[in-house]
């Protein structure tokens, strides 16, 4: 490994040195720390992305690439909160409807073209026009742009979108509702501009290294399906000079342990995660490269509450007890291993703005949560002569199947339930559990933005997300007044509340983002709960 | 001879459009579809997503549009999964890297294969025989996913003399450990036929005869044994030829090479139809064109079969 950097090292310094470029060596101007003389980074990724066009980039290791290539409106910190991006400052009317933003002048496509309102406009009615057929679509929705969900349903033409360039660095946003979380909004990767004039020459091949044009700290330079991309900085984007690294390469690694030697070996500074229970002995060998942070999802368990289901699921004493009886410090702290959080109420502790309501169950030792489980199911009728018969589906995967023989046990001991597991493909899953073919079904669900709605919405009657049918009048009106509320945290306490007392669904963890990092890599946004990261906040120290 | 071809080939036309439409009613068949996902989309937006992709049209005109798009414009569509791409994309992209590790694997294994296996038959119950047999048991019963990982911890991991996967446009550093992986099980397979075929042909009249008028050993294995006995082994070599070539999920998976055999088994767990589909007729088309190949040499060999 050390020759190895040696061999790289020597090598680029040459190239710099031939180059004429004085960027690679000194010292950071912030912190004063020593650079390295090659500002390269290699992570991996387990999947390829399905797109890293703004208009259709879907997941999240996309999103990063998107990024990096290109710049949105707003930015995010290292913290997670907006900072100016194209856009140096916004304007909002006094009804909270209308948002003008000011884009900076010198903001330029990687062909020296400028970044114009635009573009903007363009890249927006891309997203919503169902001819692009954009699986983000929904987010222009989401954000509330006038139009949005006309044209998505059909009956409008995109032109007719909420968004328009009075000049070519005035971007005039109009919205259907007040939104005070709407300048994040603009930090998602669906609401990048594309360069217009790119997009209309080469149609869907503009997004191939070939025909590249972006705005970002970096410019697509190779990729290859499968195996990797590659990105260089940028010599027109506006803060070039803040940018440390060089040449950024995403690997594709399908395999976990094998990301992990290739890690060891030195070949990638890091790995998007870590193989099930492995992070312990990790962090005691490396203890400052293993990292575990903390994540906005859930881990949960979903019952069946459609009408026709088993009459058990309906009784909310045996839901309270199949909660009560899963012991969560267990499947944290000996299934999993790598920093979750034990969770008793839906939405993660994380979450911006959002206090952990302290429901009972919460503050129970486990001793009474079996009693009080045990108690619970004799009322309801269940015992060692009539034992309660379930099914657990999950998807295949090594991780899903240890939590539900753990639970599966935990139930068997504490309360005589007799639980089978089901295991499905993916596909065949998702189907199931979206037309109700379980009994319990698993479930992870991930923050859309870092506030408690894109968890509790979920609890709304009329969600598409909402597998369990959970079908409750007062959480409706609450999620629904809480949408324009400048506070709405009463709210989300009464829902914990409510879903706790009601039990459609047992969540059983938070999830924490395990991952292995160079010691050499500085600047990573480990605060950022959505781990939102650019390359041009890293940079590489002198070992 | 040319008649022959041609029939053959003219066979072949229906078998492929056997083929596309038998395996486009088990995609079909199968639960689930390419935009299912765990946060599924809403249903608007699916249904224009399913719209540009013409999914909302019957199965019979989907099957129908498919195969004329083939004929018409040799289009084989766009990737539901990976929107920047087209099916001939992605094959064209994966296909020469499982080629190039897939050929390797093949001359390896031939050659360590034959060699192992005649050398086996002609000093048979020797410690040669009992070494080349052990061996090969060894290494078929070795799975590469087991191996795979080994390999990288040793040569990777320990001795740091090769890369750990990646494919950097077909260095020669990158292909090693691919070819290793993929060829041993394909060499045990060979030498195990070529060894029980050559003790078989070393026991007929022919040779004894050849024997019984003095030729030396090494004239009559190669002059005389080596080609009715390569007979059995050409027939598993044509279809190990077309798995080898368009590669391995366990290759493509621990060695990160972006090769097309991952997309057997990916593009099936993706429900992507138009990859499933594209790699379901490349694998046909070659097999049908090597299985032809295979029968042409075997005339060529054995001069009792006219076509």
């Amino acid at each position: 490994m050390k020759l190895k950097n040696l061999l790289t090292a020597t090598t680029a310094a040459g190239l710099v040195l031939a180059a004429g470029v004085a960027m690679a060596a000194g010292t950071h101007p912030e912190t004063g720390e020593a650079l390295a003389d090659v500002q390269t980074f290699v992570y991996a990724t387990i999947d390829e992305s399905p797109s890293i066009d703004p208009g259709l980039v879907e997941d999240v290791e996309g999103s990063a690439v998107v990024r990096d290539l290109f710049e949105g409106l707003m930015n995010q910190d290292r913290e997670g909160n907006p900072i100016p991006g194209v856009a140096t400052s916004y304007d909002v009317s006094d009804d909270k409807l209308t948002y003008t933003f000011h884009l900076r002048p010198e903001a330029m496509w990687s062909d020296g073209t400028p970044v114009k309102a635009s573009d903007f406009v363009f890249a927006w009615q891309r997203v919503a026009n169902p001819e692009t057929a954009s699986p983000y679509a929904w987010y222009m929705e989401l954000m509330s742009v006038a139009g949005a969900a006309e044209i998505i349903a059909g009956e409008a033409t995109p032109d007719t979108l909420g968004v328009a360039a009075t000049d070519d660095h005035t971007l005039v946003v109009t919205l259907t509702q007040p939104l005070p979380y709407f300048p994040e909004m603009v930090t998602h990767t669906t609401t990048f501009p594309v360069p217009q004039h790119v997009v209309e020459a080469k149609g869907a091949e503009w997004i191939q290294p070939e025909n590249f044009v972006g705005n970002g700290a970096y410019v697509l330079t190779e990729h290859v399906q499968q195996e990797r991309l590659v990105r260089a900085k940028s010599d027109t984007y506006w803060d070039k000079d803040n940018v440390y690294i060089t040449e950024v390469t995403r690997l594709v690694i399908n395999d976990e342990n094998q990301a992990l030697t290739r890690w060891q070996a030195g070949e990638v500074d890091k790995t998007e995660t870590l193989p099930t229970g492995q992070y312990g002995a990790l962090s005691a060998e490396y203890p400052t490269e293993a990292i575990s942070v903390p994540e906005l999802c859930t881990y949960y368990y979903n019952f069946n509450l459609r009408d026709g289901s088993p009459e058990w699921e309906h009784d909310v004493r045996v839901r309270q007890a199949l909660s009560l009886a899963v012991d969560r410090d267990i499947i944290v702290n000996n299934v999993l291993g790598a920093g979750q959080i034990a969770a008793y109420t839906f939405t993660p502790g994380a979450t911006a703005g959002f206090e952990v309501p302290e429901v009972p169950a919460a503050t129970m030792t486990q001793e009474e949560r079996n009693a009080k489980a045990q108690a619970l199911m004799a009322e309801a009728g269940y015992g060692a002569d009539n034992p309660l018969k379930l099914e657990i589906l999950y998807n295949t995967s090594e991780a899903h199947k240890s939590i539900a023989i753990a639970v599966s046990q935990m139930w068997k001991q504490t309360l005589g339930v007799e639980a089978t597991m089901g295991n499905m493909e993916w596909q065949t899953f998702l189907e199931a559990r979206g037309n109700g073919s379980f009994e319990i079904s698993r479930a992870g669900w991930c923050g859309d933005y870092n506030e408690a709605s894109t968890f509790l919405d979920l609890m709304a009657s009329g969600s598409g997300y909402n597998d369990s049918k959970f079908n409750n009048a007062r959480v409706d009106e609450l999620l629904a007044s809480a949408k324009t509320m400048e506070d709405p945290s009463a709210n989300y306490t009464e829902i914990e509340h409510i879903v706790s007392e009601e039990m459609p669904v047992i969540p059983i963890y938070h999830y924490a983002a395990a991952f292995m990092l160079n010691d050499a890599v500085k600047g990573w946004p480990l605060d950022n709960v959505q781990q939102t990261w650019y390359s041009r906040q890293l940079y590489k120290v002198a070992e | 001879m040319f008649a022959f071809i041609l029939r053959r080939l003219a066979v072949a036309v229906p078998t492929i459009l056997v083929l596309v439409v038998l395996s486009y009613i088990l995609m079909f068949a199968a639960p689930g579809g390419p935009f299912n996902a765990e946060r599924p989309l809403p249903p608007q937006v699916l249904a224009n997503i399913e719209a540009r992709y013409g999914l909302d049209q019957p199965y019979w005109k989907q099957i129908f549009n498919y195969i004329w798009k083939i004929v018409t414009e040799f289009d084989f569509g766009p990737s539901f999964k990976y929107r920047d791409r087209t099916v001939s994309q992605i094959i064209g992209q994966g296909f020469p890297v499982t080629f190039v590790y897939g050929f390797w694997s093949f001359v390896v294994a031939v050659v360590a294969g034959i060699s192992l296996g005649v050398a086996a038959a002609v000093k048979h119950n020797s410690w040669l025989d009992y070494f080349a047999v052990g061996l090969s048991i060894g290494a078929q019963s070795l799975p590469n996913f087991v191996m795979a990982p080994i390999l990288v911890i040793v040569f990777t991991l320990w001795l740091q003399w090769l890369p750990g996967g990646g494919w950097n446009g077909g260095q020669w550093q990158y292909v090693v450990l691919p070819v290793i992986a993929l060829s041993t099980s394909y060499m045990a397979s060979i030498a195990r036929i070529t060894r029980s075929s050559m003790l078989e042909v070393l026991n007929a009249g022919f040779i004894r005869t050849a024997r019984a008028k003095g030729l030396p050993m090494s004239r009559i294995i190669w002059k005389h044994a080596m080609k009715p006995a390569m007979l059995p082994v050409l027939s598993y070599l044509g279809p190990a030829f077309v798995l080898m070539i368009t590669g391995s999920v366990v290759v493509d998976v621990y060695f990160s090479t972006g090769g097309i055999g991952q997309f057997f088994v990916n593009a099936a767990f993706n429900r992507d139809y138009s990859v499933m589909m594209g790699v379901t007729i490349l694998m046909g088309v070659l097999t049908i064109v090597f299985n032809l190949i295979v029968d042409l040499l075997y005339a060529w060999i054995d001069p009792k079969i006219r076509y």
